[in-house]
């Protein structure tokens, strides 16, 4: 059964009496602990997500990408500075078809990242709280990270 | 039970302030990076902007956030996702094995970056 993921998120949609019955709202507002045994639901694959948790989860997986990605760019990086000749041999190298490829993955990625990132800055400052303004937010993050890749792609290739 | 004790901060308000000041510091770096390879650059145009004081100390400056701004986030998820709940009763030796990976990963960073800016 697909259930909505804010009432997934709470429990009620299993326990409607519980917190109304005891300790009424003291209860709600508890972090569960480790000796709360109540079943807890976050399959993912079960649970209607919306555009915003498709793009928080974007920028979680961009983000660990990131980490990985810096130390390609740290090798690049320390390639280009080490001599005029590391300096050549890297742009040789960064001309291959794959190292094309890596190179507007992590400019896409990296964008991505930056812009959800973005999003959240502005978010921060009250702009765009509302659960209209996060599902705009989400797809204006989506749609510009899409023309970002298009034009990462058009400047490499 | 995950618990703070591995956080970058200890609290979750510091972590989130720190997250967002090196947020806009890598922010502002990459695009200077990305600035300067969109135009035509040569070794010698490279080297000189990273022989410049200002340019080291950015570069520094964004590993640093690199490193904290990286700690943060992997912190996020791997509590998230890496927990006896989702992984078994080996889940927090797991988790506690890929922080300690990914912190010696990140100051290596730091340490590789202050290599090639000052050598």
């Amino acid at each position: 059964m697909r259930t909505p993921i804010l009432l997934a998120a709470i429990g009620q949609h299993q326990r409607p009496y519980r917190y109304a019955v005891t300790n009424i709202t003291l209860r709600v507002n508890v972090r569960p602990t480790s000796r709360d045994t109540r079943p807890v639901n976050l399959d993912l694959g079960t649970i209607d997500l919306p555009v915003t948790a498709y793009a928080s989860i974007t920028h979680r997986v961009t983000g660990v990408l990131m980490f990985f990605a810096s130390f390609l760019m740290l090798w690049a990086l320390d390639l280009s500075l080490a001599s005029e000749a590391s300096f050549n041999r890297l742009g040789d190298l960064a001309s291959s078809p794959l190292a094309k490829g890596v190179t507007w993955a992590i400019a896409s990625i990296l964008t991505y990242h930056a812009l959800a990132g973005i999003k959240h800055l502005i978010m921060d400052a009250g702009i765009g709280e509302t659960m209209r303004g996060g599902v705009l937010g989400a797809r204006i993050v989506f749609v510009l990270a899409a023309i970002s890749a298009g034009v990462w792609g058009l400047l490499i290739w | 039970m995950v618990t703070s004790v591995t956080s970058f901060s200890r609290t979750g308000l510091s972590d989130w302030l720190i997250q967002r000041v090196t947020s806009l510091v890598l922010l502002a770096y990459f695009i200077v990076i990305a600035y300067q390879l969109l135009g035509s650059v040569d070794y010698t145009s490279w080297r000189l902007l990273f022989d410049q004081t200002w340019m080291k100390v950015f570069t520094l400056m964004a590993a640093l956030s690199l490193a904290a701004h990286s700690w943060i986030g992997l912190w996020s998820v791997f509590t998230d996702y890496l927990t006896e709940r989702m992984l078994g009763p080996k889940g927090n030796i797991i988790r506690l094995l890929c922080q300690l990976g990914a912190s010696l990963a990140l100051v290596g960073y730091v340490f590789w970056v202050v290599v090639i800016i000052w050598s």
